[in-house]
C-alpha cells in the first residue's frame, strides 16, 4: 500500500482536482488516478516531510471555527477601514510564544492567520519557536495571544501529536 | 444551459447576493489599502479580497451555474483553495522584505531582532 501510494493525501487530492476540473465520468476517474499515482512517485524524489495526523475527527472543528473566525474578522476590519478616523487604532506586532513545532502544523497555522483579516504573520523564530505576527486592532494583547494559543494552536497540537 | 432571464427568482437573487457580498468585500480591501497609514496595516487590507471577497463571488458563480446548467458545478472550490494556501507565501515574502528594510533602518516602530541582538552580546 505505502510502495503503490506513497502519498495517499496528496494522490487523494490530485484525483479530486482532476475529476472537479474535467467532470465526473468513469473515463476520467481513471486518468485522473492514474495521474494521481504517478506524480505521488515523482514526489517521492523531493522527500517532503510526510505529515501524519492522528486526529482525523477533530479537522471539521477546525475548519468550522477557522471560518467562522475568518467572516468575523472580515466584518470587523472591513468596519474599522471605513471609519472615518484612522489616528485612533493601535496597530502594532506582537510576540507569540509557540508550543508547535511540526512544519506541517506550522504552515496550517500561517495559513489561517493570514487568511484571517487583522492578522498578518510575518516571522517564524525556529530557534526560539516563536512568531511574530502583525495585528490590525491590537486593544488588548493578551486577548490575541489567548486567542491564538488556545483557539487554534491547542486544537491543530490535538490534531497532529 | 438556461439563460440568465430563466433562471428561477430565488437562485438571482441568492447569486446576485452573494456577488455583491463579494465585490463589497473587495472594494473596502482597496479602499483600506489606498487609505491606511503604514505599510504594515496595508498588509490586512487586500486579505478582505482574498478571502470573503473572492469567496462570495465564487459562492455565486456556483450558485449560478449549478441552477443554470442542472448539475453541480463546485470546480470554484479549486480557486479558493490555491488562493488560500498562495496568499500566505507572498504576504509573508513582502512583510519579511519590509521588515528587513525597517530593520536595516532602524525604524523604532518595527521589533528589532532579537536573535541577532543575542549573538553579538
Amino acid at each position: 500500500m505505502s510502495r503503490m501510494l506513497p502519498y495517499p493525501l496528496l494522490a487523494a487530492s490530485l484525483l479530486a482536482m482532476w475529476v472537479l476540473l474535467n467532470g465526473l465520468s468513469a473515463g476520467h476517474v481513471v486518468l485522473g488516478t492514474a495521474i494521481a499515482v504517478a506524480a505521488s512517485h515523482v514526489m517521492l524524489a523531493l522527500e517532503p516531510a510526510k505529515p501524519r495526523i492522528r486526529r482525523w475527527y477533530l479537522l471539521p472543528k477546525l475548519v468550522a471555527i477557522v471560518l467562522a473566525d475568518i467572516w468575523r474578522s472580515n466584518i470587523a476590519v472591513a468596519r474599522l477601514i471605513l471609519r472615518r478616523d484612522q489616528s485612533k487604532r493601535p496597530s502594532g506586532f506582537i510576540v507569540v510564544p509557540l508550543e508547535l513545532r511540526n512544519r506541517t502544523g506550522l504552515v496550517i497555522l500561517a495559513v489561517i492567520l493570514t487568511s484571517t483579516p487583522g492578522t498578518a504573520w510575518v516571522e517564524y523564530d525556529s530557534t526560539r519557536s516563536t512568531v511574530l505576527l502583525h495585528i490590525f486592532d491590537l486593544v488588548d494583547e493578551t486577548y490575541w495571544i489567548d486567542l491564538i494559543k488556545n483557539r487554534y494552536e491547542h486544537l491543530l497540537l490535538e490534531i497532529l501529536e | 444551459m438556461m439563460q440568465a432571464d430563466q433562471l428561477p427568482v430565488w437562485a438571482a437573487l441568492l447569486a446576485s447576493a452573494l456577488v455583491l457580498l463579494g465585490a463589497g468585500f473587495t472594494v473596502i480591501g482597496a479602499i483600506g489599502l489606498a487609505r491606511l497609514q503604514t505599510f504594515y496595516e496595508r498588509l490586512h487590507a487586500p486579505t478582505l479580497g482574498t478571502t470573503w471577497g473572492a469567496g462570495g463571488i465564487l459562492l455565486g458563480s456556483i450558485v449560478y451555474f449549478t441552477v443554470a446548467q442542472s448539475r453541480p458545478v463546485v470546480h470554484e472550490v479549486l480557486i479558493a483553495a490555491f488562493l488560500t494556501v498562495t496568499t500566505p507565501v507572498s504576504l509573508m515574502l513582502i512583510a519579511r522584505a519590509a521588515l528587513y528594510r525597517d530593520r536595516a533602518e532602524r525604524n523604532p516602530l518595527v521589533p528589532p531582532d532579537d536573535a541577532s541582538q543575542e549573538t553579538d552580546a
